[in-house]
């Protein structure tokens, strides 16, 4: 079953960290993605540029609105994803906690629609 | 046989095995399917056949087999209506075994008790806690949707939406029907264990057990109590949780007198109880502190076997209740703990002793709608002689409390405060 694991975390906290803190930060997420890979469950993922470069669309009464800014704002924000195919969603959950983000932030495990 | 003969014979041998066999028969092909609601809509349609065709055929030797087969044929149309594509797998999977079992002459097997994992799913951390126990009683026991909410208080349209809720996630987000491995055991075994006390606490607001319409859950919570023991014997808060409901099922007998009046437990007669549920329970906590893990639902059998060692000594172990709650605070924090404990210190060290600890809790407002709460500090200041405090008190404890035995009892206690000679 394929699960998308969405990363949720305050990108204030991440700029504010010193170099040596977010180089380590970023090594843990490539360890990770590794670890994913090489147990042949990752499908896709990808680390998403800060809410700042975000821009909503959405289209009223046949008028098309563009915002600056995220969907929502919130303290934590979308700020990657990895993709992955496991056989259950306890199998989902264990990669989930291995995420960084689930430390210093929140990862929501949500199943992929099947058609 | 009359045709009227047949069909109570094929009644009587249906609801033989849907009481025997329906939570195993649901949890096998939950199992195979890797759906409970697609499971339960399989067995009824089994069962549904099963009336029609034994009074016509004769009851079979085997019904529970019989009644597996049907259901995973209808699992397997019932698949193919709904075609659902990523479920491919398991559509293969139940045809597969119909034809193996075919070849195989469907040789004398008994059917595997997938329950355990069933009641795992049930409480995992991805199903909305609330939901948990009613989804137990539900699947395992065989309960109607009504008869749930009617024993949770819940209005039976919402509780019937939020199990389906409950079953659909369990097929949509993946979660396995499977005893966890024991590394994890432990942890996802708290989600069980309190789903079957919030199924068990139900029941016991129906002391008398009189509403046998409705049934009874403090027996069905200590069958699943049972039931979890004997798959995982060495657990000791699964065995300690099986101790607490024994030791309270025991004393059912004594929780009201002939006139149905309420009778508190320091008042209950010991020859009332049931001294072999007793003795089940004092062997189930024996088994369980030999594991060395102390957990909440221990200790709290252990303030129950301290309270039935009355029967031996005349008197309950007040000093042995007070460190267990002592322990049981450590552990848990927990308000309703902390009034218990005052009750039992206020025993061993007098009503003054056990206020001042009341008050200290008192101060959490959780409190200020508990019934039990105002109950202890009515008994205390009466036993310390504050009529008015004691008089207050149980005004509220009787407001509060929904028990229509419990509060004549409270109302009594109140009405005697102003009549002392009469105790």
């Amino acid at each position: 079953m394929k699960y998308m694991l969405l990363i949720y975390v305050d990108e204030g906290g991440f700029q504010r960290l010193p170099k040596d803190e977010a180089e380590r930060g970023l090594a843990a997420y490539q360890s990770y993605t590794e670890a994913l890979t090489q147990a042949g469950v990752r499908v896709a993922s990808d680390r998403l540029q800060p809410v700042a470069s975000a821009t909503t669309v959405r289209v009223a009464n046949g008028k098309t609105n563009v915002l600056n800014g995220p969907y929502a704002e919130t303290r934590e924000q979308l700020g990657g994803f990895y993709m992955i195919d496991v056989p259950d969603l306890d199998a989902a959950l264990s990669w989930a906690a291995r995420c960084p983000g689930a430390s210093h932030g929140v990862v929501e495990v949500r199943p992929i629609w099947t058609m | 046989m009359t045709a009227q003969e047949g069909d109570q014979n094929a009644r009587d041998a249906a609801e033989r095995a849907a009481r025997q066999s329906y939570g195993k028969l649901v949890a096998f092909l939950a199992h195979r399917m890797r759906d409970v609601a697609a499971a339960e809509d399989a067995l009824a349609e089994a069962f549904a056949a099963a009336l029609t065709d034994w009074p016509v055929q004769g009851v079979p030797d085997r019904p529970e087999a019989w009644l597996l087969t049907v259901a995973r044929r209808k699992a397997i149309d019932g698949e193919r209506r709904r075609r659902r594509g990523d479920d491919a797998a398991g559509h293969l999977r139940l045809v597969a075994e119909e034809l193996a079992e075919h070849a195989a002459g469907a040789k004398e097997a008994q059917i595997p008790d997938h329950r355990l994992a069933l009641i795992f799913a049930c409480a995992h951390p991805a199903i909305d806690e609330r939901i948990r126990a009613p989804l137990i009683l539900q699947t395992v026991l065989g309960f109607d949707a009504a008869t749930i909410a009617s024993a949770f208080l819940v209005a039976p349209a919402a509780m019937a939406q939020r199990l389906v809720r409950a079953k659909t996630k369990i097929r949509e987000a993946g979660i396995p029907l499977r005893v966890p491995e024991q590394g994890e055991l432990r942890d996802r075994l708290e989600p069980v264990l309190e789903a079957i006390y919030a199924a068990f606490s139900e029941g016991w607001s129906d002391p008398a057990g009189t509403e046998t319409r409705r049934r009874n859950l403090a027996d069905e919570a200590i069958w699943l109590g049972r039931l979890v023991t004997a798959l995982l014997p060495d657990e000791p808060e699964a065995l300690g949780l099986l101790a607490l409901m024994l030791f309270a099922e025991a004393r059912r007998g004594a929780r009201r007198d002939a006139a149905g009046n309420y009778v508190p437990l320091g008042e209950q007669d010991p020859e009332l109880w049931n001294a072999r549920l007793i003795d089940e329970a004092e062997t189930a906590l024996l088994r369980a502190s030999r594991n060395g893990a102390v957990g909440r639902y221990q200790l709290e059998a252990a303030v129950q076997s301290a309270h039935v060692v009355r029967r031996r000594t005349g008197r309950a172990d007040w000093a042995a209740i007070v460190r267990l709650y002592e322990a049981l605070m450590a552990l848990t924090g927990s308000p309703v703990v902390a009034i218990n404990r005052a009750v039992a210190i206020a025993e061993a060290d007098g009503p003054e002793a056990g206020l001042a600890l009341l008050d200290a809790t008192g101060e959490d407002a959780r409190l200020k709608e508990y019934q039990p709460y105002w109950a202890a500090r009515a008994e205390l200041l009466r036993r310390a002689g504050d009529v008015a405090g004691a008089g207050e008190a149980y005004r509220l404890a009787i407001g509060l409390e929904a028990d229509p035995a419990v509060r004549d009892f409270l109302q009594q206690r109140r009405a005697r405060l102003n009549a002392p000679t009469s105790f």
